[in-house]
């Protein structure tokens, strides 16, 4: 390891100027383009001197509901790099034919497709569902923050850190060329030497700490702080399925850690856990990584699940039918989802009883699955919908999350994956239930939840256009790649021999345009919604006629939440408060004790970043140092006492006031 | 309410939606254990839209019929609770979860790539004393050896069966994952490096078909392609023959030069093959200077090469032991380099020969 001991060597490791990728074009142009973003954001924040609202108001802030909302930008971001890359390989496919090679050459292609993935799961759709849980749970549950608030700012960082990691190996050295979950042999030493498995590896790290850490904050935060007279079994469904999804975070994201650690070990150490020779066996890590995937998924899809049951009971203003069996069925995913890993890799050759097991297993998940749907169903009928943009992107999600559902227990008869693993009716069938479950509901909170966040609507036609241009753009995007994969044809190719294939890749490539227009307008939704914003504002808190606590308090909440804590009688607890007379109190407010703000998670946050790329490069003294300093810090903070401050009775009672004037005057 | 209608027009418009126009060879295969694996497909996704079918339909009819500007629909707005509702929820999914279930376990075992073939296809059982075609498969990086020991030849990226003979593959992987597939035949089994996979098979039309790897393995997986031919039994006779024919003998140290790393590689023939070579690419020991994995675990079996052990089996531990095995009797522990594949020996001579008669590619 140390065998060099040059300056250069010591300083800068493996990095040398070859790494820096300026003679590819299209990096270079999308370098330039960043740097001139970037610049221009800079440029913003100095002249409106904004550089020190941006330091005190966001990211030294413990607020969950900022960090809440910090998690969705970063995530709105990463979706926008994740998307070109997804256009990117579509392109390559749908012109890849015969003498044409395409424009994307594998070293690059291959790239493509493991960032992908792992910006859409880890930097898309985790910090969306963590943010909507961040920004929503302690509202929903009468609670001024989460339990621990500085380890929430923490968390957000590290999350973003990971994210700023994978950017980096865009323009410094390069990404995994090994599919999003790096299965050794390909992944260890022998076969990918360079440094893209490492920028892989580190940055997973550093963000599954994030998350990790932010799902015991949760857990502790749902069963210690909900208001008094919420007991479990009136805890909203949101609350209920994000409590489900940081149990499965907590019990799930150590596997990867620990096998993401194992796998540096191999690459570092020369270990062989899971090498070809010396004992090492790479069955292992696929075993172990699924341990932590399959979960993983229901960790992403059971807060959507939560966001629908919100949205179908507001919007059909009606009770959600089946509470208690929406419940179980939560309860029961939970527990499932950890017995069910195998079937990711049937053909890896497990005897037929082993192979059963967990096909059948994985079936009767989709009964709980299958009898939450039947309640947004029943929750519909005798209602009256709304069709709001929200209920929209629920629609949208019943009917085309049921068709994934369908596909993916076609998936689990294992002698029926036999023959469509790997292909891309699989890609067809994880983009159905991730893009038609995850993303609609994420789509569909955000609507719901924005103007509880900042204080007015959405634009409503342009989230229909967003709406209607992701769905639409979904079936012709997909519906093909199902065809495609019962012609045989497998993922991750970058080249194909057959032209009868071109055209299912050309209609595919159209469906990504139009999903294109749907990100799109939901930008320009934003951006007519904040123009508009007066038109759309909302005095009352409660713009939809919503049945939790979060709609109790004013729109955007003040910094505590609630004035008072509120006392709960029944599951649809604001519902509940509205029928029963409820009148907001106007005076005797007291101090609220709070917590302070603290620049230490984005310092320690910092310099785990700044660890992680220097162990890529091998940079051996700037990993030493920065170690030291993150520990330094760690340490130093726990010094810091000062870490709490009342809010007076008069800053309360003024903040109050302001609102009860605005509401008296709309 | 009009659900009938739906539900049997839905089921009419699938098989025409999934066999219709395109080759989705898939739902059209010419092996026994594809075709069943279609079929099976077929059954599951019948049994589904038992239920997702009604579940759309309803939404659609529920979404319109309890619009909010449709004042004359009943809304009853406290109630949530139904238990025979809920019976129906619970109780339909299940229903069709145990028969799918059932589907699932019996399929399971009769299509297990692992047990041999009992028939032919749907009408055909095996005649008596049909022994299998035996074939050796390694994924290389990034092409396809096959081996067939029975016809003492091999073959690069070209594969040949005779009609209704069952086949019996034996597949393992050089360096790297890969998974051995040939849609129209049945269904793929993962390639592993130091492991080995089976598969059952058995083509029953004539034909050119495509097999590929369908698992990631790098560079150049994109054209790790080759073509299967299903031939009847002088046609198979003759690909034997021209095999045999081909002056080029697979031995070990033309298996290393083979396994360097190569990309869109063109067929090649061995029209003879070194003895039990399979079964050193599987133990990782075609290179002699690499101690086999079946040795090396015949001796932690018999509680390894600890301090007390290490005197009397020191002999079998590499098959060309000039030199290394003096210091090993004076090492508590096997070197790294005996079974680590990175340096020394006919492996890395090979990858030197390679790379200077070779341009890179």
């Amino acid at each position: 390891m140390f065998a060099q001991s040059d300056l250069q060597t010591l300083l800068l490791g493996r990095l040398t100027l070859d790494a820096i990728p300026y003679h590819e074009p299209i990096l270079v142009a999308t370098f330039a383009m960043v740097a001139l973003g970037g610049l221009t954001v800079f440029s913003l924040l100095t002249w409106f001197k904004l550089w020190g609202p941006l330091w005190t108001d966001w990211v030294t802030s413990i607020d969950h509901k900022k960090i809440g909302i910090m998690y969705i930008v970063l995530a709105l971001v990463m979706l926008m790099r994740g998307f070109a890359d997804a256009v990117m390989m579509r392109a390559q496919q749908a012109i890849s034919f015969g003498d044409n090679a395409g424009f994307l050459p594998p070293h690059h292609y291959d790239q493509l497709f493991t960032v992908h993935g792992v910006i859409m799961i880890f930097f898309v759709a985790m910090p969306l569902v963590t943010g909507l849980m961040n920004f929503v749970v302690p509202l929903q549950i009468g609670a001024r923050d989460v339990a621990f608030p500085f380890l929430n700012n923490f968390s957000f960082w590290m999350t973003a850190m990971g994210a700023m990691l994978v950017m980096a190996s865009l323009f410094i050295g390069e990404f995994g060329k090994t599919g999003w979950l790096a299965y050794p042999p390909l992944s260890g030493i022998v076969a990918s030497p360079d440094v893209g498995v490492d920028y892989y590896i580190w940055s997973l790290q550093i963000a599954g700490v994030g998350t990790l850490l932010s799902g015991v904050n949760l857990i502790a935060t749902i069963v210690k702080m909900r208001a008094p007279g919420m007991t479990m079994m009136r805890m909203p469904i949101f609350t209920w399925t994000a409590l489900c999804t940081n149990v499965l975070i907590v019990a799930a994201f150590p596997v990867l850690t620990a096998v993401l650690a194992l796998l540096s070990m191999d690459r570092y150490l020369g270990t062989a856990f899971f090498s070809n020779d010396l004992g090492g066996n790479a069955m292992m890590y696929v075993n172990l990584i699924w341990i932590w995937g399959h979960p993983e998924v229901y960790i992403l899809i059971l807060p959507a699940f939560g966001v629908f049951s919100e949205i179908v009971s507001t919007f059909c203003s009606k009770r959600l039918f089946g509470y208690s069996s929406m419940v179980y069925a939560t309860v029961v995913i939970t527990i499932l989802s950890y017995l069910v890993w195998l079937h990711h890799f049937f053909t890896m050759g497990s005897g037929a009883s082993v192979n059963s097991f967990f096909g059948i297993t994985t079936m009767i998940i989709s009964i709980p699955t299958g009898a939450k749907i039947f309640n947004w169903l029943f929750t519909m009928y005798r209602g009256r919908i709304r069709f709001e943009v929200p209920m929209l992107w629920t629609i949208g999600f019943m009917i085309t999350f049921v068709i994934g559902g369908m596909t993916g227990v076609l998936l689990a008869v294992p002698s029926a994956d036999f023959v469509l693993h790997n292909s891309l009716f699989l890609i067809a069938h994880f983009h159905n239930v991730i893009i038609g479950g995850v993303v609609f509901g994420m789509f569909a909170g955000i609507n719901y939840w924005f103007p509880k966040a900042f204080g007015y609507k959405l634009d409503e036609f342009w989230g229909k256009m967003s709406f209607w241009f992701w769905t639409i753009g979904f079936y012709v995007a997909f519906m093909p790649l199902y065809v495609l994969g019962l012609m045989g044809v497998t993922r991750r190719l970058s080249h194909f021999d057959d032209p009868s294939l071109q055209i299912w890749f050309q209609i595919a490539f159209v469906g990504a345009l139009l999903i294109a227009v749907g990100i799109g307008s939901f930008v320009v939704q934003l951006a007519v919604s904040y123009v508009r914003r007066e038109a759309l504002r909302d005095v009352t808190g409660d713009p939809w006629g919503g049945r939790t606590l979060e709609w109790a308090t004013s729109s955007p909440p003040p910094a505590y939440n609630f004035a008072f804590t509120p006392r709960v009688h029944d599951t649809d607890a604001w519902a509940d408060m509205k029928a029963s007379g409820y009148t907001r109190p106007l005076g005797g407010f007291v101090p609220i004790h709070m917590p302070k703000n603290t620049p230490a998670g984005f310092v320690i946050a910092a310099m785990s970043a700044v660890l992680g790329f220097a162990l890529i490069w091998h940079m051996w003294l700037i990993a030493g140092l920065s170690f030291m300093t993150m520990m330094t810090t760690i340490i130093a903070h726990t010094f810091n006492y000062k870490r709490d401050f009342y809010i007076p009775a008069e800053d309360v009672t003024r903040t109050e006031d302001a609102r009860t004037r605005l509401m008296t005057n709309a | 309410m009009k659900l009938f209608p739906v539900l049997s027009r839905g089921l009419r418009a699938l098989p025409l939606l999934m066999l219709g126009g395109c080759n989705t060879v898939v739902m059209h295969a010419s092996g026994d254990i594809a075709v069943q694996q279609g079929k099976l497909i077929l059954v599951a996704t019948y049994l589904m839209l038992l239920i997702i079918v009604p579940v759309i339909a309803l939404t659609i009819l529920f979404a319109w019929r309890y619009r909010a500007s449709n004042t004359k629909a009943t809304y009853t707005p406290d109630w949530d609770h139904s238990t025979q509702l809920e019976l129906v929820i619970w109780g339909a999914p299940l229903l069709i979860i145990i028969a799918l279930g059932l589907v699932t376990w019996i399929s399971t075992h009769t299509l297990d790539p692992y047990q041999p073939l009992r028939r032919l296809d749907a009408e055909r059982d095996l005649p008596a004393g049909v022994q299998p075609l035996e074939v050796e498969v390694v994924a290389l990086d990034w092409k396809w050896l096959f081996i067939y020991p029975e016809q003492g030849i091999a073959t690069v990226n070209d594969l040949a069966a005779p009609v209704d003979r069952p086949i019996r593959f034996h597949i393992t992987a050089s360096t790297v994952m890969n998974s051995f597939y040939i849609p129209a035949l049945a269904g793929q089994i993962y390639a592993m490096p130091g492991m080995q996979t089976t598969l059952s098979a058995v083509i029953n039309k004539a034909g050119d078909y495509d097999g590929m790897s369908a698992n990631y393995s790098g560079g150049g997986f994109s054209n790790m392609r080759f073509k299967f031919h299903g031939v009847d039994q002088a046609g198979f006779n003759a690909w034997v023959a021209q095999a045999k024919a081909s002056p080029l003998a697979l031995d070990r140290p033309a298996y290393l030069a083979l396994e360097q790393p190569s990309k869109k590689v063109p067929v090649q023939r061995f029209g003879t093959v070194t003895e039990k070579l399979f079964d050193a690419v599987v133990n990782r020991c075609v290179d002699t200077s690499h101690m086999c994995m079946n040795q090396m675990m015949a001796i932690d079996e018999q509680g390894g090469m600890g301090r007390n052990d290490s005197v009397a089996r020191p002999q079998v531990l590499v098959s060309d032991p000039s030199g290394e095995q003096n210091r090993l009797l004076t090492k508590p522990y096997v070197r790294a380099d005996v079974c680590a594949p990175e340096k020394g020996g006919l492996r890395q001579a090979a990858a030197q020969q390679v790379a200077a008669s070779h341009l890179p590619n």
